[in-house]
């Protein structure tokens, strides 16, 4: 058989198994592109539409379980934009409803490209991503699973089945700046999520570095400078612009045919400063 | 490959003989003699092939059609009424309001549109830009395919013409 229709994991696990080379197909967004430009062999497909599992999503206390099969109009839905805002917003910036309807988590995350939408929510939630095989489960943080532009830790035989983030009770927010409002490829993005309960602040960057990059050192200042009681930043606009250049300082830019390093650089320091100023109660100055 | 079924307008369709990496697009146009969903960028950018599956609103050149056995698909022809030459109202609406000019973006903006009532009857400007946003027309500038969503949601919902 040409397409496998495996319904449960295992199975899929098991069809890829006996066809190592097939083409794992989930929306096919991706994939479709490289196969109508000609630039992807097909000799075999297992194709994960009816494994109903991974479409599916639940949470506890502590964490959100995403199935790797959820679409972004899923990740956008009302329930899960409340538990996980910042990947509804990311999730709402990808393509068109079209895309939306189609693309899944588990794509962006197989696909790693460095302007994936996902990608940097994943990465400033410390999200960890659970890998089923032939030699059973795995788990990796994001930051072990996409290895570089395009490139994942993703063994033969290994299918992506979650994404687990932790729920975090304060803001988190995602932004990009491309060349239109939809149907845009990031050329810049940060994503943020500020956790009062433990004082801390995670950013995180996409398109500007071969991987979803994080800002240690812009974290570490905004968390010393925020006034947590208040949730305000009592430097003001001099202190987002101060977090906006520090996060451009860990950018890692290159020129390409949708935009320069300079400007990526610029973009993703404007970006950040909007969206820790969004973030904490309006600043006076 | 061996051959395999697709459900298109309620009907089944043998694809026999295909290769397997054929776009649901190409096997619609091609094989099926169903030109309705237009091939413009085929990698999604356009929204020219926009087509129903199993009730979603998808782009169909990044479908496999190999892939969609099982899937109930709606095309541009099997929105329209049965008798040959007649129009749906949002395919009517697009003719009344000047929506139309070269013509290619139409099917797509048709089913784009169809979706979008369909989910949402009553629709808000920013509502019906979103929906319309994976579609491209580079004739129209979208002022008169706003109108004729106005006009088809008015005529849905008994009201008036704004």
């Amino acid at each position: 058989m040409a397409v496998a229709f495996p319904t449960t994991i295992d199975d899929a696990v098991a069809a890829l198994v006996a066809e190592p080379t097939a083409l794992v197909l989930a929306g096919g967004t991706d994939a479709l592109v490289a196969i109508n430009a000609g630039l992807t062999e097909v000799s075999s497909v297992v194709a994960l539409r009816n494994v109903t599992e991974l479409r599916t999503w639940r949470h506890d206390r502590d964490q959100v379980v995403l199935g790797a099969g959820l679409t972004y109009t899923d990740l956008l839905g009302d329930e899960l934009g409340e538990l996980v805002p910042a990947l509804a917003q990311a999730a709402r910036t990808v393509g068109s409803p079209q895309i939306r309807n189609a693309g899944t988590i588990g794509g962006n995350l197989a696909t790693a490209s460095p302007a994936g939408d996902t990608l940097p929510v994943l990465a400033a939630l410390d999200a960890t991503i659970d890998l089923v095989g032939p030699d059973g489960h795995r788990s990796l943080l994001l930051s072990d699973f996409v290895l570089g532009p395009k490139r994942t830790a993703l063994d033969p035989g290994e299918l992506i089945v979650a994404a687990r983030v932790p729920l975090v009770g304060g803001h988190q927010q995602y932004r990009k700046v491309g060349v239109r409002n939809a149907m845009v490829i990031a050329l810049a993005s940060v994503a943020l999520v500020i956790d009062p309960a433990r004082r801390t602040v995670a950013c995180a960057l996409g398109s500007v570095g071969p991987v979803p990059l994080r800002t240690p050192g812009a974290e570490r200042w905004a968390a010393d400078h925020i006034d947590w009681i208040t949730s305000t930043l009592p430097g003001g606009l001099a202190d987002a612009r101060r977090f906006g250049a520090l996060v451009a300082d860990d950018a890692r830019p290159i020129d390409d045919h949708r935009g320069t390093a300079a400007y990526r650089r610029h973009a993703v320091a404007v970006i950040a400063e909007r969206c820790l100023r969004t973030a904490l109660k309006p600043i006076s100055s | 490959m061996t051959g395999y079924a697709l459900t298109v307008n309620g009907r089944e369709h043998r694809v026999e003989e295909a290769w397997l990496g054929e776009s649901l697009l190409h096997v619609l146009r091609e094989r099926l003699d169903l030109p309705g969903a237009k091939s413009g960028c085929e990698q999604g950018e356009c929204g020219s092939c926009s087509v129903m599956m199993d009730d979603v609103l998808v782009c169909s050149c990044l479908v496999l059609a190999a892939g969609a056995t099982g899937a109930r698909i709606t095309t541009l022809e099997g929105l329209q009424p049965a008798d040959r030459g007649a129009f749906s109202d949002v395919q009517q609406a697009f003719v009344d309001e000047g929506a139309v000019q070269c013509g290619f973006c139409t099917p797509g903006l048709v089913m784009a549109v169809h979706d979008l009532l369909a989910r949402c009857p009553q629709p808000t400007g920013l509502e019906i830009r979103e929906a319309i946003s994976g579609n491209l027309c580079r004739c129209t500038g979208y002022g008169r395919i706003f109108a004729a969503v106005e006009v088809t949601v008015a005529a849905r919902t008994g009201g008036r013409r704004r």
